[in-house]
């Protein structure tokens, strides 16, 4: 019972992380229908802007609190991503507009690779570990145990995601955004400017992957630059298995593929422990005596969760949980 | 207020309008007849330069060929698109707040708002429903009040009549008859020529790409050419 609350805390602080980083992915699939392979590089390049800043702060040796570090980390992350966002639609997306499908997907891999390489120069090849600024205090909840970190990445995540669905859905940006999504050229008949709303989402996403970036760097204490690569991939699968395209669906692939990934890690080792299988356990009689175990698969196996969801998914229901679409009628 | 010269639109190597050239005076209403592929639906695309097309479309006193399609609205320019191309998934409020996208006059938006729900009473009934769940009648009525939402000058519609039951059409062309009496100059598309004439009071009959013939609405009414290929008499 323990083990099942402490993984469904860690699942939900994951899960939060993979949420911000799917709403990037599927916010830009939703309006230009691009899979933007790039967007786990901006999400692992808020991690590296924010660790520069607070490493920096720190060895300057000013008596700042903690959370005001954090802080000027994430203010740092968000308008370079930001930036980097916009830089990306600009000069890669937005000239293939109107090309085949193909190309800016190809376009969007290659900038992946660009934006792994600019990393490594600038950060070096070595992981960088986030500088251990506080003091991470659990607080126990039925047998299990959560942190301050942890705290502070689930509350943070349910606020960004709250404004986001006010802005998308209050504002009157927010409805040309997905105006646009539904019909580019009727938009702009209304007057909207694609290319402002497209290159909106791409900054909009890239200011989400940024703090993103901040969360799992303080959260699992090190960045590396190629760690956009399977952040990127999961929080891709956390949008399909909510449906892409799909806000909500976004949020609740991100949640649900935490817990999945959490709970996978926390019981595949005694799912796949053999002294506990009836059949075999004649075989091992010497090496399970005394409560031994013969474990075939142990928690290193989690990633292979994400995955395994996103093929069941694109096997039985490619368009997600939350991906049916209303029809217009002819 | 709109007028087209020598207007050529090609799709690849096809051409879908050939050299047309015709002109809608400020408050008018003006009808562009004709069968299915002759062009009509291409024309008004052409205006609202959703297509490249060429020749020269004056519009009060600019070119319109110059101009990207979603700086037209700021210029009193609006279009109803053939198959309404409304906003399924947004709400029949929210297709209407976008039809005043580009104004800031917040006030005028709500009387404006006001207006269209007491002309359109169907809307304001549904105005919290997603709009893909309307029937056809009702879709045609929200791009129609989107459109004024916008306060445009000159209106175009393109098949107001497509796919509706016959007592839906009367209803729509009621709507267009009430906003051309309010002063909004009116290009309309349309298959259904009877109709179109009817409510016109001058019309463009276009066959093939070509106009073939332009005159009041009361003379083609009469034409036997019209009568014959259109009317079905």
């Amino acid at each position: 019972m323990e083990i099942f609350v402490q993984q469904i805390i860690n699942g939900l602080t994951a899960g939060s992380v993979y949420a911000l980083v799917a709403l990037g992915y599927t916010m830009v699939y939703g309006i230009i229908q691009l899979i933007n392979f790039a967007h786990g590089e901006v999400v692992m390049i808020g991690g590296m802007v924010a660790l520069t800043v607070i490493t920096t702060l720190v060895g300057m040796g000013l008596p700042l609190p903690p959370i005001v570090l954090v802080l000027a980390g994430i203010l740092a992350a968000i308008p370079i991503c930001m930036a980097l966002g916009y830089l990306l639609e600009r000069a890669a997306y937005r000239p293939l507009r109107h090309a085949p499908r193909l190309a800016p997907l190809i376009t969007a891999i290659g900038m992946s690779m660009v934006l792994q390489q600019v990393a490594l120069l600038i950060w070096g090849r070595d992981p960088k570990a986030f500088p251990q600024i506080m003091e991470n205090k659990s607080f126990i909840i039925a047998g299990a145990s959560i942190t301050s970190v942890q705290i502070a990445i689930i509350l943070m995540s349910v606020l960004i995601m709250a404004t986001l669905t006010w802005f998308v859905y209050r504002t009157r940006f927010g409805i040309a955004i997905r105006a646009t999504a539904e019909n580019v050229n009727v938009a702009a008949l209304m007057g909207v400017d694609a290319n402002r709303t497209i290159a909106a989402t791409f900054v909009i996403g890239a200011g989400l992957a940024a703090v993103a970036g901040v969360m799992y760097g303080t959260y699992y204490g090190i960045t590396h630059y190629t760690m956009g690569f399977m952040l990127g991939l999961k929080a891709f699968s956390a949008a399909v298995l909510g449906g892409i395209g799909n806000l909500a669906g976004a949020m609740l692939g991100g949640i649900l593929l935490g817990l999945v990934e959490a709970l996978g890690a926390g019981y595949i080792g005694e799912f796949t422990d053999l002294c506990r299988w009836p059949l075999v356990d004649g075989l091992l009689v010497e090496r399970c005596a005394n409560g031994g175990h013969v474990v075939l698969f142990g928690s290193n196996y989690q990633d292979v969760f994400a995955f395994m969801v996103l093929i069941l998914v694109l096997v039985f229901r490619p368009s997600g949980l939350l991906g049916e679409r209303v029809s217009e009628r002819a | 207020m709109l007028q087209a010269v020598n207007l050529d639109v090609h799709y690849g190597g096809i051409a879908a309008v050939r050299g047309i050239s015709f002109a809608v005076e400020k408050g008018e209403l003006v009808c562009l007849i004709g069968a299915n592929g002759a062009g009509k639906t291409s024309t008004l695309k052409a205006i609202a330069r959703m297509i490249p097309s060429s020749g020269e479309i004056h519009y009060r006193d600019m070119r319109l060929d110059n101009l990207p399609s979603h700086d037209l609205i700021r210029h009193g320019l609006a279009l109803v698109p053939e198959g309404r191309g409304i906003f399924a998934r947004l709400t029949v409020a929210e297709n209407l707040t976008m039809g005043a996208y580009h104004r800031n006059d917040k006030a005028e938006i709500g009387l404006d708002l006001q207006r269209i729900f007491e002309m359109l009473p169907r809307l304001k009934e549904r105005a919290a429903q997603v709009a893909g769940t309307l029937s056809g009648g009702e879709q045609q009525m929200l791009a129609i009040g989107r459109a004024l939402m916008g306060r445009p000058q000159l209106l175009l519609l393109d098949e107001p009549s497509m796919g509706l039951a016959p007592l839906m059409v009367e209803k729509v062309f009621e709507v267009i008859r009430a906003v051309a009496a309010e002063g909004v100059t009116i290009f309309l598309v349309e298959q259904n020529a009877r109709l179109a004439l009817q409510t016109c009071s001058r019309g463009y009959v276009m066959e093939s790409g070509e106009i073939t013939l332009a005159d009041t609405a009361a003379n083609l009414l009469a034409d036997p050419r019209v009568r014959e290929a259109y009317l079905g008499e």
